[in-house]
């Protein structure tokens, strides 16, 4: 391993990468756990987008009877919040809240990230130095802070206190995705300077093909799988950022539920109800789980390295 | 020489852009301090107050004179309690130097020899059974972590109830107090080095000098310890540098989850309570601390691999 006119920050991330549980051993065949974890996501992400229509009850309903009502008791399943709406199909949309978060922040720094990071990787010099520079600065102020400071920034509706969900959910999208923006970046540029250096780029170009045609014929079907196989880590760390954003009162706006804000609401009576923490927090940690599983079974099948070159 | 002083360079651009990024942002953002300092005050107090704290200034002004402040240790003041500061950085500072120095001691020390041992069992039951468990750790999000250390330990059982006291006023009060927030941090990085260290192991025991080593008669301990780590922990010490930006991050959820009086809780505040002179001053500190550390690491390269060295002066 190198470490010579390559930034060393993104030689890490490639190395973090490469680290994975799935190992140096390629299976052909999905293993049992990428199953389960598949099962899992599909189940989760199920549940949140048909959530409106699956028989669940109101979230927002308060009914004194199921109120701090433990797993099981006063007909409910996962018993009942501190103000007696109903875990279960709070957890359902907040699972809705969540993924919407985590899905479109991803999608938007895969987007901008991804498009910056495969210009950088492949035209390299002036412009690599500067997207470099961008991508180094963005990372060098603690994500959260960025975040937190954007949401703030951007949804008028925190001051005011009113304001729609979806006018919060959307800023959340555009302030994790901008953290994500230079993470993404990263390993896509890391990957295309990898990919860039193949004879079969060199003959596409002796064969007189454009840059631009180049890079999207050649490199980026390359490049995708380590993007994909990033982009599912990515949400897994949006999920988690949601719930750090929640803790500063910056998350997805109550009474609209999220993992996150169901963990912030309830954290002060942990001691004494702890079910109505720990259901969001084994929530997140159970997709969190799965998404990093996936993710490293996708970067394990694909990675060519392994392929048998 | 040049690439120092390349690197010095990249430095200055790098604390610029972000203190005037989040300059940009706190002005984009809609609150107004005047009104949450003075909230029954006339609009000629609100106009002295902004007067006073130069918030009437030109966008480029007030960056100017705040970064010139800055370089000479002024950090600005509160404007609720008129404090300043950089005293307050000064109180909090050592927390969060503590814990995350801690966490990173912690995880290195479990990481390291577990790195090694699953290098050197590659491939078996038990490297299996670790990797499992320390992929298991790293998808524990601290918060998760964090939730059910406190409810567990201190809250149930009742083991570490001791909220942070400072290092001087009692050593095993101060441990004590520090655990479960230097354990929740540390958990995440454990996995992260052990793989790191272990893949490179993997690869270093598989070249010419150790099989040479070996074929010497040398201890495998010995083989382990002294001919096959240097060279391999070059990824996982950049790793480690690097996490320090990672840690910062992890360290404000952390402080604000086990209420710690450190950096992480005064960010939390400057951002809830619209500081813009306690917010940009720490974010620049915390650049600055970064871009640092990576610098000193890059340096530190080319003392463990002299090859690094060679290969950079002949470029």
């Amino acid at each position: 391993m190198t470490f010579l006119g390559d930034s060393s920050a993104a030689q890490v991330e490639t190395a973090l990468w490469e680290a994975g549980p799935a190992g140096k051993a390629a299976k052909k065949r999905l293993g049992v756990g990428a199953w389960i974890a598949l099962g899992w996501i599909v189940l989760v992400a199920g549940s949140a987008l048909l959530a409106p229509i699956l028989p669940l009850k109101d979230p927002q309903a308060q009914n004194v009877d199921l109120a701090r009502q433990g797993i099981g008791k006063a007909g409910s399943i996962l018993g009942g919040d501190s103000n007696g709406r109903d875990m279960l199909s709070r957890l359902a949309f907040g699972a809705r809240s969540s993924l919407t978060v985590a899905v479109g922040s991803i999608l938007l720094g895969l987007v901008i990230g991804g498009a910056l990071g495969l210009i950088a990787g492949y035209y390299r010099g002036k412009i690599d130095t500067l997207i470099s520079v961008l991508f180094d600065t963005m990372v060098s102020i603690p994500a959260l802070v960025i975040a937190a400071t954007m949401v703030v920034t951007l949804s008028p509706a925190s001051t005011k206190g009113g304001g729609t969900h979806l006018n919060r959910l959307l800023v959340l999208v555009l302030a994790i995705g901008v953290v994500a923006t230079p993470l993404l970046g990263r390993i896509t540029r890391a990957s295309t300077l990898a990919w860039s250096e193949r004879e079969f780029v060199l003959a596409a170009r002796a064969q007189g093909s454009k840059n631009r045609r180049i890079v999207f014929r050649e490199v980026l079907p390359n490049v995708l799988p380590a993007m994909f196989s990033i982009a599912l880590l990515g949400m897994a760390i949006a999920i988690v950022a949601e719930a750090g954003l929640a803790l500063f009162g910056v998350g997805v706006n109550p009474p609209t539920p999220s993992w996150g804000n169901m963990i912030a609401l309830e954290r002060g009576s942990l001691a004494q109800y702890p079910f109505m923490v720990f259901e969001p927090a084994a929530m997140i940690f159970l997709t969190v789980l799965g998404l990093n599983y996936l993710g490293d079974v996708v970067r394990a099948r694909f990675d060519v390295r392994e392929g048998g070159l | 020489m040049r690439l120092i002083a390349r690197r010095l360079l990249q430095l200055v651009v790098v604390v610029i852009l972000a203190t005037f990024i989040v300059f940009a942002l706190q002005k984009a953002r809609g609150g107004d301090p005047a009104t949450a300092v003075i909230p029954f005050g006339s609009a000629q107090q609100r106009a002295q107050f902004n007067k006073d704290q130069h918030l009437s200034d030109p966008y480029f002004v007030q960056y100017g004179k705040w970064l010139g402040n800055f370089l000479q240790g002024d950090m600005g003041k509160t404007y609720n309690t008129n404090q300043d500061v950089s005293d307050l950085v000064k109180d909090a500072a050592p927390v969060s130097i503590q814990l995350i120095l801690y966490a990173q001691v912690l995880a290195l020390l479990i990481a390291i020899p577990a790195g090694v041992f699953t290098a050197y069992r590659a491939g078996t039951k038990t490297d299996a059974a670790i990797n499992a468990i320390a992929f298991g750790l790293l998808s524990i999000p601290a918060i998760v972590l964090a939730l059910v250390l406190s409810y567990y330990l201190s809250a149930k059982w009742k083991i570490f109830t001791t909220p942070y006291v400072p290092l001087g006023a009692g050593l095993s009060e101060h441990i004590q107090g520090m655990v479960l927030p230097v354990v929740t941090l540390a958990v995440g990085q454990i996995a992260v080095y052990m793989r790191l260290l272990r893949s490179d192991m993997i690869a270093t025991l598989q070249e010419d000098f150790i099989t040479m080593a070996k074929s010497k008669g040398i201890s495998n301990q010995r083989v382990l310890w002294r001919h096959a780590l240097r060279p391999s922990s070059l990824t996982l010490l950049t790793v480690a540098g690097l996490n320090f930006g990672t840690l910062i991050s992890g360290a404000i959820i952390v402080e604000v989850l086990f209420s710690l009086p450190g950096i992480g809780q005064l960010l939390a505040n400057a951002i809830v309570q619209v500081q813009y002179p306690m917010l940009q001053s720490i974010v620049a500190l915390i650049a600055i601390v970064y871009v640092v550390v990576n610098f000193l690491l890059d340096a530190l390269y080319v003392v463990i691999d002299p090859r690094i060295r060679h290969a950079r002066s002949a470029a």
